[in-house]
């Protein structure tokens, strides 16, 4: 390991050399974790600087955050199902059926837009625990239980709008899908800055500091603490940076129209998730699940009920994929969602979950999403047609799970 | 006679572990050969290096087989000299045809390289024939017993014009007509020249069947007895499995006991799947306060079984019988009500059921008793990580921090997460299967020492192993476990080696007659 630069620096003063070398191996035990993320940011570099600008522009980071939001709303979702070991290939099918479904109550039968969400989200539970229960009580496996519901609720779907599109939607409706935070309050031309976002994008940045903070104090004062202070600082650093950079974008830069309201959705539902997946019960059993289903069970874990609870969520946030793609195109038809599930089970696996179940993290499925997201945009923006499209695509998804394949086996070697 | 096999100065070395040394085994032709020894000894290990399981060069010393030397690199090479190994899980391909099963990896082919079926079914009907099935051998492997199977592998081994037979507990998931049916069959076999080994742990049909017996013990030929013309007991071969020396491998302590924590009455568990197979017994066991408590049986005998039904049913079906707790009656009927109600069960297999190898220690240490942890709804993981730190540090479990994956731990190391992982649930009564199972020698005495400080914490702990030696040397009582009955209890003072192999080698039979 040591050069010889390395050794006599050794003799001179024998903490530095050393402390680079934990620093190196601390380093390499995060590759897979922090491996994600490095992979996003040369993607979005690479795109910047091929596109001369015009990726990072105001206007076209709100596209790609609203463009991709449907799919990274069904990824939480879908990496908490492959963490458990199993898989769903149903969700693009539900989120079609439930936006039709939408579209009937509202459109047709005139219902409240808010009456409509809601029942839509409860169909959504209910088509969760229809599939959870096949899986969980039955003992299908959940390839073939999702694989007919993919055809079960594409077929209701068609049944439902009878073979025509349902349009147009009322504008609350439509809110969730392409909506932004009340531009009208502070309107372009008499404010330079766009107030609403820049708070939020306050708020934001106080919240995370005063949090990592809290967390670093606390651990520290119980003699816990295992993060050395140089990378808590890199980390958190590269978190204000992050929400300093969307903030400008969204409510500063040139041409900004302020916070799509669907990205306070999905904020909220990442942290929402982040919490659940690491700080409770539920989460910690979805852990223990996928990592050895007998030795769950024998710890008294009901995994069964954690199987039937994770559809009845995917359930739930199908739905909700479905109502934000149906609001964002201003219809419901029978061919929406159409490969959804793929997009939405590749985000994961590029974030890191393990196809054996046990491993992933919601942060890693939305970065993966957002890779997925960054590609696509940056090659229309190039001009690169779709065939090529779905081709690098593919790549990209074999490439880091390989990646991955290889850092577990090197990581096994090491032990 | 001649020795159709002789095996000279086999030594067998896996990393860090002597299986075998200097292992030397004679057959003679045309006899059946038995072979003896507790678990772990090194039987199987023999037989694997006899079939090319282990092929020729990763062990040391010579195989002479038809007066030439053999170096066997594969189980093919082995076979096609007429050395057949039929293993105690059985190979059949379950839905595959009898005939089909016979002839996998040698089938029958025609013309053209098509096989022929005709002649697969026509032969195939002969073999089944001549190990006394009248089946067809259409049928799938699944539809017949496990008893045809196990003749159907017999037959399988006849097509391969098998000279020399190996039989790896042959009879172990047999009822007694189709065990005696077998060992009819190979008394059979004997007269058409054909040569048997058999490996058994049950003393009467080694008795009934073998000519000789060799018998092996850590790895060693001990002895080799004939049956035939020296009058050999029970008891004498028990005394060649078993003979060796209580060393001080257990940690010293002065049993202090209190009232009866748990007790079992009338327990009968029912096989999982075949509802009518009744695994255990009508089992009454009881263990007090501050009392290690072994159960002492031989592969097969229903240790783990009883041991699983209890812990909230998670073994077997249709379970009946009473279980109580500080003497008031309590619900087992799931693991989360067996761990509430004070169980708790360290499986033998940690990797497979105990343990979640992708995961830290904390973790694992956490997942039985994570309710303890949560505070306002949430999980309090720096909580986690101290009680976690308490248990690397007072159970010794070598890593810098709580945070390490436990698949890269040694198998000590990670009997000790399990052991802390049942501690953090805070269990009155913990059954620990096969404890020191993969486990070195110092790891073992630090287990030891580990269940010494929780029976002296008021704890009750039951311990299951194969090993007489480990229960000898820390238990205070022991039950004996034969064929899913308890066959003996025997308080520490009044356990020998030999009267607990005796019970744990006692059959339904000569239940009958100690009862009569």
């Amino acid at each position: 390991m040591s050069s010889p630069s390395d050794t006599k620096r050794d003799a001179a003063k024998d903490l530095a050399p050393s402390q680079l070398r934990t620093a190196g191996s601390f380093l390499l035990s995060r590759v897979q974790q922090i491996g994600i993320f490095i992979a996003l940011v040369v993607i979005i570099l690479l795109f910047q600087g091929l596109t001369g600008g015009r990726l990072l522009t105001a206007g076209n980071v709100a596209n790609i955050i609203v463009q991709n939001s449907y799919i990274l709303i069904l990824a939480i979702g879908m990496v908490m199902i492959i963490i458990a070991g199993h898989i769903d290939l149903s969700v693009g099918s539900v989120a079609a059926f439930v936006g039709a479904a939408t579209g009937v109550m509202i459109v047709q039968w005139g219902w409240p837009w808010w009456a409509g969400i809601l029942v839509g989200i409860l169909l959504g539970a209910i088509v969760g625990a229809w599939q959870g229960f096949w899986v969980a009580v039955v003992g299908i496996p959940a390839f073939i239980v999702t694989l007919a519901g993919m055809l079960i609720f594409r077929g209701l779907t068609q049944i439902t709008l009878g073979n025509t599109q349902i349009t147009p939607f009322p504008t609350e409706y439509r809110q969730l899908g392409g909506g932004y935070l009340f531009p009208q309050l502070f309107p372009a031309s008499t404010s330079p800055a766009e107030w609403i976002t820049v708070g939020l994008g306050v708020l934001t940045l106080v919240l995370f500091v005063s949090s990592q903070l809290r967390g670093r104090a606390k651990r520290t004062k119980l003699g816990v603490e295992g993060e050395p202070a140089w990378w808590f600082w890199t980390r958190t650093g590269f978190g204000i940076l992050l929400i300093v950079l969307i903030t400008y974008l969204l409510g500063l830069a040139e041409g900004s129209r302020g916070t799509p309201i669907v990205l306070v959705v999905l904020g909220v539902l990442v942290v929402a998730y982040t919490v659940v997946m690491t700080r409770t019960r539920f989460g910690r059993h979805i852990y223990a699940v996928g990592g050895n289903r007998h030795a769950a069970d024998l710890s008294g874990i009901r995994s069964k009920r954690i199987d039937f609870m994770l559809f009845v969520n995917m359930g739930i946030l199908a739905a909700l994929a479905g109502i934000v793609f149906a609001g964002r195109l201003n219809s419901a038809g029978p061919g929406a969602g159409n490969l959804f599930e793929l997009d939405a089970i590749a985000a994961a696996f590029i974030g890191g979950a393990a196809v054996q179940g046990g491993i992933g993290t919601v942060i890693g499925a939305i970065t993966g999403g957002l890779i997925m997201g960054v590609l696509n945009n940056g090659m229309s923006l190039m001009g690169v047609s779709t065939d090529y499209q779905q081709f690098i695509k593919g790549l990209v998804l074999l490439l880091a799970v390989a990646f991955d394949v290889y850092n577990k086996r090197r990581a096994r070697s090491l032990g | 006679m001649t020795a159709i096999l002789e095996m000279r100065g086999i030594t067998k070395e896996f990393p860090g572990v002597k299986a075998l040394s200097d292992v030397n085994l004679t057959v003679e032709r045309g006899e059946v050969h038995a072979i003896c020894g507790e678990n772990g000894a090194g039987k199987s290990t023999l037989m694997k290096v006899l079939s090319g399981v282990y092929p020729h060069g990763t062990y040391e010393g010579e195989i002479v087989y038809e007066a030439e030397p053999v170096a066997f690199h594969s189980i093919n090479d082995s076979e096609r000299s007429g050395i057949v190994i039929i293993h105690q899980e059985l190979a059949l391909s379950p839905h595959l045809s009898l005939a089909e099963n016979i002839f996998l990896g040698n089938e029958r082919v025609g013309r053209g390289g098509l096989i022929d079926w005709h002649e697969t079914n026509v032969e195939a009907q002969k073999l089944l024939a001549r190990v006394g099935l009248g089946d067809n051998p259409a049928v799938k492997a699944n539809e017949v017993g496990v008893g045809k199977q196990q003749l159907v592998e017999i037959a399988k081994a006849l097509s391969k014009d098998v000279k020399l037979l190996i039989l790896d507990e042959p009879t172990a998931a047999l009822n007694d007509d189709d065990s005696a049916h077998l060992l009819d069959l190979i008394r059979h076999l004997k007269g058409q020249g054909i040569t048997s080994i058999i490996i058994s742990h049950k003393l009467n049909e080694i008795k009934a069947i073998a000519d000789k017996v060799t018998v092996i013990r850590d790895g060693r030929t001990i002895e080799t007895l004939d049956l035939v013309h020296d009058d050999v007991s029970e008891d004498r071969i028990i005394k060649g499995m078993v003979g060796r020396d209580l060393e001080s491998r257990y940690p010293e302590r002065t049993p202090s006991i209190g009232d009866e924590v748990l007790r079992i009455e009338d327990w009968r568990v029912h096989h999982p799947t075949e509802a009518d197979r009744v695994i255990i017994h009508d089992a009454n066991l009881t263990v007090r306060a501050g009392e290690v408590v072994g159960i002492a049986g031989l592969m097969g005998a229903g240790r783990t079984e009883l041991a699983m039904s209890v812990f909230g049913r998670s073994y077997g079906s249709r379970i009946t019988g009473r279980a109580f707790i500080h003497g008031k009656e309590a619900d087992l009927r799931s693991v989360p009500a067996a761990i509430a109600a004070g169980l708790a069960y360290a499986t033998e297999d940690r990797k497979a059921y105990g343990l979640n190898l992708i995961e830290d220690i904390k973790r694992n240490i956490s997942a039985a008793a994570l309710r303890k942890l949560v505070k306002g709804g949430l999980v309090d993981g720096d909580e986690e990580t101290i009680v976690a730190e308490g248990y690397r540090k007072s159970m010794r479990i070598k890593t810098p921090n709580v945070g390490a994956v436990v698949g890269k731990l040694s198998g000590g190391n990670q009997q000790k997460v399990v052991l802390s992982k049942w501690l953090f649930t805070d269990p009155e009564v913990l059954i620990l299967d096969e404890p020191t199972r993969g486990i070195d020698v110092g790891a073992k005495y630090e287990i030891y020492t580990i269940i010494n400080q929780l029976v002296a914490d008021g704890k009750a702990v039951v311990v299951i192993s194969s090993e007489l030696p480990e229960l000898l040397g820390i238990c205070d009582r022991i039950y004996t476990l034969s064929e899913g009955r308890i066959t003996g209890e025997f308080p520490i003072a009044e356990a020998t080696p030999e009267a607990l192999m005796q019970r744990m080698t006692q059959e339904k039979e000569s239940d009958h007659v100690l009862a009569q």
